[in-house]
């Protein structure tokens, strides 16, 4: 990380427009869980300014390789070899060092390892679905994994899910926390996925597709897709009188 | 002119019906990924003031309580101290990590946090907060993690000096924040819709 001390200045408001609002009743469990009641609006405290932090030491060394992390040795799991790579930064462009980014996903044939999940499609032995990497200095993070397939969920009669990873970010302060999923270049499931189109602004949408990324495909091995993540932008707190401190 | 060319925050999207893989494997029973779940443990050692339990139920608008939820919280320490760089005021106590997550029991839906009361926290004006615990929670079907705060009701006096409570216009809503004592147990459920619904920020 760089030697600067930590900024502490409140987040700038969330643009509510651009994130999917509670109440999406093309996406059917929203209705019951989706509060009807007007959000209370504060700007944010210390509690929210803050966060925790995760040292590198705290991964192991296959945190970031979905491939191997739950194979038996020797093995690997099926499915397309791709690496997912791109930057954690602000809303100032500003990277975002070390912070924890943590990603979970079904397997190559769409299902995931949890005992919910019924779909049809096997399990595969070697793959658990989960992983997580710390951003480096300049708030980049990248990981191995094979290409999640497509699954049908219970929504309409014959919905489908595009290819999708979850992400879960957490920045430098709790108010940060971010939860989302990245989808795939081309994926014909997107423009009709009824989760993705909780977003209501196309350009929005556009933010999760993740570009095949040939650059950084390794010939005879893995294809890269390059997803960057955008997380609130902080305050100066130059001109910021804060009787708690600045 | 000049544009203003800050960038947009990534949209958010449902952390959805298996994001305890991700992000509490352990509990999900996808084991040998990580030694141990994020966030199980907070008290890592000989932590100050008083030990607690907090526990509770995320309830959708048909009384069913979400058993597919996950819930964070983050919270200062007894005396008041964030466990975080962003803590300029002090160190906070090395024994308590302030930040804990667990994933909703997948049969009664009850999430249980183990922690210390915190102390009262400064507001920017100077103003004293009452203790509080911050709390997110996500799940299937909730498009954006939700932001609540748990106060505790046997906090009267600091209660009513807290500036965000103080903020709430309907205070016949105001219980939906706090936490029920019994022991060392606090029992805080998180009502998402209906007449009882928890209020949320916008922070």
């Amino acid at each position: 990380m760089h030697n600067n001390p930590p900024e502490t200045g409140a987040f700038y408001p969330r643009d509510l427009d651009w994130h999917p609002p509670a109440y999406t009743p093309g996406y059917k469990t929203s209705v019951l869980r989706s509060p009807q009641k007007a959000k209370i609006s504060f700007d944010p405290s210390l509690g929210e300014i803050s966060g925790p932090t995760f040292g590198h030491n705290m991964l192991g060394e296959l945190d970031n390789d979905l491939v191997l992390n739950y194979a038996q040795p020797g093995e690997s799991a099926i499915g397309e070899r791709i690496i997912v790579h791109g930057r954690v930064q602000d809303e100032r462009g500003r990277g975002v060092a070390g912070t924890l980014v943590e990603f979970w996903q079904a397997n190559a044939g769409g299902r995931y390892r949890h005992k919910k999940d019924t779909y049809l499609a096997p399990l595969d032995p070697n793959f658990g679905g989960c992983g997580r990497a710390i951003t480096d200095a300049d708030g980049y993070y990248s990981f191995r994994t094979i290409k999640p397939g497509p699954y049908p969920w219970p929504n309409g009669v014959n919905d489908w899910r595009p290819s999708h990873i979850h992400f879960s970010i957490f920045g430098t302060g709790f108010a940060q926390r971010l939860i989302t999923q990245m989808y795939f270049e081309g994926d014909p499931h997107i423009a009709i996925c009824p989760i993705v189109n909780t977003i209501r602004d196309q350009a929005a949408i556009g933010q999760l597709i993740a570009p095949l990324d040939m650059n950084n495909s390794i010939p005879m091995d893995s294809r890269a897709y390059k997803f960057d993540i955008t997380l609130r932008g902080r305050r100066s707190t130059m001109f910021e009188n804060r009787k708690e401190g600045n | 002119m000049q544009p203003l060319d800050f960038l947009k925050e990534s949209p958010s999207q449902t952390a959805g019906p298996y994001v305890h893989i991700g992000c509490v494997p352990t509990f999900a029973g996808v084991e040998g990924v990580y030694p141990e779940d994020l966030g199980k443990t907070m008290i890592t050692g000989d932590a100050k003031g008083e030990k607690i339990t907090l526990k509770g139920r995320v309830i959708d608008g048909s009384g069913t309580p979400l058993r597919d939820a996950m819930i964070e919280i983050w919270q200062a320490d007894a005396n008041g101290l964030f466990n975080s760089p962003v803590e300029r005021r002090g160190t906070a106590d090395p024994a308590f990590t302030g930040w804990g997550r667990q994933g909703a029991d997948g049969d009664t839906g009850v999430y249980t946090f183990e922690t210390v009361k915190p102390g009262r926290v400064p507001f920017p004006d100077g103003r004293l907060q009452a203790p509080h615990i911050t709390m997110w929670i996500v799940a299937r079907g909730i498009n954006i993690g939700l932001m609540t705060r748990c106060y505790f009701e046997d906090e009267a006096e600091a209660n009513a000096e807290d500036p965000i409570l103080a903020r709430v216009e309907h205070k016949v809503r105001i219980p939906t924040l706090m936490a029920k004592r019994d022991g060392d147990t606090y029992t805080f459920d998180i009502y998402l819709q209906g007449d009882n619904e928890t209020i949320f920020f916008d922070v």
